[in-house]
């Protein structure tokens, strides 16, 4: 489904990517961990087709499709979805207004009609029990005043009603309490199906625990630097991140 | 059939409005202002006596006054003499197809979702009869007649019914208001007079039969509105279509009057040329409107959408005599480019219980500059008045900016004033949260600007409120991204 290669990215001219080679198949849950600054949220933005963000090497193919000729909205309507880790506030907007566009915008891209309106209602009712999201919050404008788990939550229920082939999670986990990763975490998994595929991407082991992947790669210094099972995130939880660079440096001497 | 012929005539002319006849040869006097040129309109209009005296009299007040220069705007200052105060409108080259109509036009209007045959009308070609319009209008004019309305432009209406002008006009606004109202008193070419009669109810939205008629405004343009007691009228003037003229100054009056229970609802739609990328040309726009609500439980509502020109100074305004009267003022303006407005309202409490609800959405882009300017004044008299102002303002970028100039001033300690404020801005970041959803930078800014204006542009005309909501977008077209 997704194919990365040799992908270089940088920042106002500072390289923070380098060279990231993944490729993430159907069906499949990949977890992307690292320490701070290693390029997670870059490597997130640079899948969403963010701007600011320059590729200066390498290659992202999405179902065949040279990913980095399009742009941002045309990636969304190809099925592409970001779940932001600081997701954002539009006055104004609301969740059933801004969703409403956007499905429709998707469906265009598909060839298919508008939505109808009773349909839509009901896809919201099914989709909004998935991830315990109330309706009043939804009713209101986009993210204005929500909690930090209110906007991680909506960001999910969104997932689900754009029913996306490739999500990225970046960070959904933080700032969430235990029960609302739960609730998170469930309606990942409700979601999960063979036909598409989850890049979640983390600081900590613990939301593997309810997303479980399949695949888990270490990104450190701009490159993946080891991939394992799902294994492999205990692992690093247990030696933390100085043990993969204590390892990488031991396998450099020698 | 000759009737018929005549209607469409004036449906298709696109300068009904103005009353123009066609005996008047193309032609436009001198430019300079003095005593002669204001008594040639006169004479050119073949006005009453009355209206020559009282042009005089706002002529020489205007002599003596000041150009206001409190409002947050900047320009050059205007050369009141090098104006021609009296230009019969050339007629327009007639178009035999749209092929011959400036593409980009054409692009607008079909974004703004406006039919072929008003395309046609809006850009000057030759209409084949239109049927529907033609049948429409002429159902109204029967119609309006019946019930005894007068609606007319102001030339007709001094031909017509001189009496009713000269007992209203100038009781709102009075000749000598302010500079500009003053100026448009002495050399107002023409405007439109509107009076519906004691517990009359009008039918119609005037909006629809401003449509079908003719969409453009004059340079120093008048209007007047009475509503006698009981009765109700919703007017809508301007046009969402692009205004392009060649007169840089605009200083209209609009003056409503409504006497016990009668309601008037009067909106608007401007968008006369705000001037290039570069803030180069563009229309001023220095219009004075202001409604009284002397009767009792009269209400006024003005809405106004202001995308267009590149000085608005404007504060429609209510002043709030009858006991338990209500005003009410819902504005959203938009300034992209180098647009400057200074615009927002003034609600007048002098009688008892007197209500007044003030909404105000500014929307800057580009390296714009957008005033709220709002005076909520609560005389002794006003027991029990009440007002809520909201005044939202959106930035769009970082180079833009917005500014809010609230005035209280509050002599009745009974009352209640309200006044709430927000700011927001529309970045980047918003902008590619959106991208990420599948919508483009410019269905965005659409959707988060129509969002922010909702409240007000409920109040339009259904039909208006679909094409202001397209219309926004455009203005701000390449103001983000």
């Amino acid at each position: 489904m997704l194919q990365i290669k040799n992908l270089h990215a940088s920042v106002d001219g500072n390289e923070i990517l380098k060279g990231v080679d993944l490729e993430i198949k159907a069906g499949e849950v990949h977890a992307i961990m690292g320490p701070n600054g290693s390029g997670k949220s870059t490597l997130a933005s640079v899948l969403a087709g963010r701007e600011d963000y320059d590729v200066t090497e390498g290659s992202i193919t999405f179902e065949g499709q040279d990913l980095l000729e399009l742009a941002a909205e045309e990636r969304a309507r190809e099925g592409i979805f970001l779940a932001f880790q600081y997701p954002v506030e539009i006055p104004g907007v609301s969740t059933v207004n801004f969703l409403k566009t956007a499905l429709n915008e998707i469906r265009k891209h598909r060839g298919q009609d508008s939505i109808d309106a009773i349909d839509f209602l009901q896809m919201m009712r099914q989709k909004m029990s998935l991830v315990e999201i109330d309706e009043k919050l939804i009713k209101r404008s986009l993210n204005e005043g929500f909690s930090g788990g209110e906007k991680k939550r909506n960001e999910i229920f969104q997932m689900a009603m754009l029913e996306p082939k490739f999500a990225v999670l970046d960070e959904t986990d933080s700032g969430l309490d235990i029960d609302a990763l739960r609730i998170v975490a469930g309606g990942v998994n409700k979601l999960r199906s063979l036909n598409n595929s989850f890049l979640v991407i983390t600081h900590y082991q613990r939301l593997l625990e309810y997303i479980v992947p399949d695949y888990v790669h270490v990104l450190s210094g701009g490159k993946i630097v080891k991939s394992g099972g799902k294994d492999l995130a205990l692992e690093l939880e247990e030696k933390g991140y100085d043990w993969v660079r204590t390892e990488l440096t031991a396998d450099a001497e020698a | 059939m000759s009737q018929e012929t005549d209607i469409l005539e004036e449906v298709t002319s696109g300068e009904y409005k103005y009353g123009w006849v066609s005996d008047i040869e193309q032609e436009i006097i001198p430019i300079g202002l003095n005593e002669d040129v204001v008594r040639l309109i006169s004479a050119k209009k073949n006005e009453p006596e009355f209206m020559l005296e009282w042009r005089l009299k706002a002529f020489r007040q205007w002599e003596k006054m000041k150009e206001p220069t409190w409002a947050n705007v900047h320009y050059p200052p205007v050369d009141f003499q090098s104006i021609s105060y009296y230009a019969a409108p050339k007629k327009k080259k007639e178009l035999q197809s749209l092929d011959e109509v400036d593409p980009e036009l054409l692009r607008t209007f079909d974004r703004l979702g406006i039919s072929l045959d008003e395309q046609k009308r809006l850009s000057g070609v030759a209409v084949d009869a239109v049927i529907d319009s033609v049948s429409v209008a002429t159902t109204f004019r029967h119609k309006l007649a019946e019930l005894g309305v007068i609606f007319c432009s102001m030339s007709e209406a001094l031909q017509e019914h001189p009496e009713l002008v000269r007992k209203y006009l100038g009781s709102v606004v009075p000749a000598a208001d302010n500079y500009y109202a003053a100026l448009n008193s002495a050399v107002f070419s023409d405007g439109s007079f509107c009076y519906i009669p004691k517990g009359v109810r009008c039918p119609m939205e005037l909006s629809t039969y401003f449509r079908i008629n003719a969409a453009n405004t004059g340079q120093f343009e008048r209007t007047l509105i009475v509503a006698e007691e009981g009765s109700y009228v919703s007017y809508l003037e301007g046009c969402t279509a692009p205004m392009r003229d060649e007169n840089q100054l605009h200083a209209a009056v609009v003056e409503i009057l409504a006497l016990d229970n009668a309601e008037v609802k009067y909106s608007t739609v401007q968008n006369w040329y705000p001037g290039d990328k570069n803030g180069k040309g563009g229309i001023y726009n220095f219009v004075t409107k202001r409604g009284l609500c002397a009767g009792r439980k009269s209400k006024i509502s003005w809405t106004q959408v202001e995308t267009g020109s590149a000085i608005t100074w404007k504060y429609p305004s209510v002043v709030l005599k009858g006991d338990n009267s209500v005003g009410e003022f819902y504005s959203v303006a938009v300034t992209n480019n180098f647009q400057q407005a200074d615009t927002g309202t003034k609600m007048m409490h002098i009688g008892k219980n007197t209500r007044s609800l003030i909404v105000s959405k500014g929307i800057s882009a580009g390296k714009s500059q957008n005033s709220y300017r709002g005076l909520v004044r609560i005389n002794k008299t006003a027991k029990n008045a009440r007002n809520f102002s909201q005044c939202d303002s959106l930035l769009l970028g970082d180079k833009c900016g917005a500014h809010t100039f609230p005035y209280l001033e509050i002599s009745q300690k009974d009352s209640v004033v309200e006044h709430e404020a927000t700011t927001s801005k529309i970045g980047e970041d918003i902008l590619f949260y959106c991208n990420q959803r599948g919508l483009d930078t410019e269905e965005a800014v659409s959707l988060i600007v129509n969002g922010f204006s909702r409240e007000v542009l409920n109040q339009l005309p259904m039909e208006f409120a679909v094409e202001a909501q397209k219309l926004l977008a455009i203005s701000l077209e390449g103001s983000v991204g």
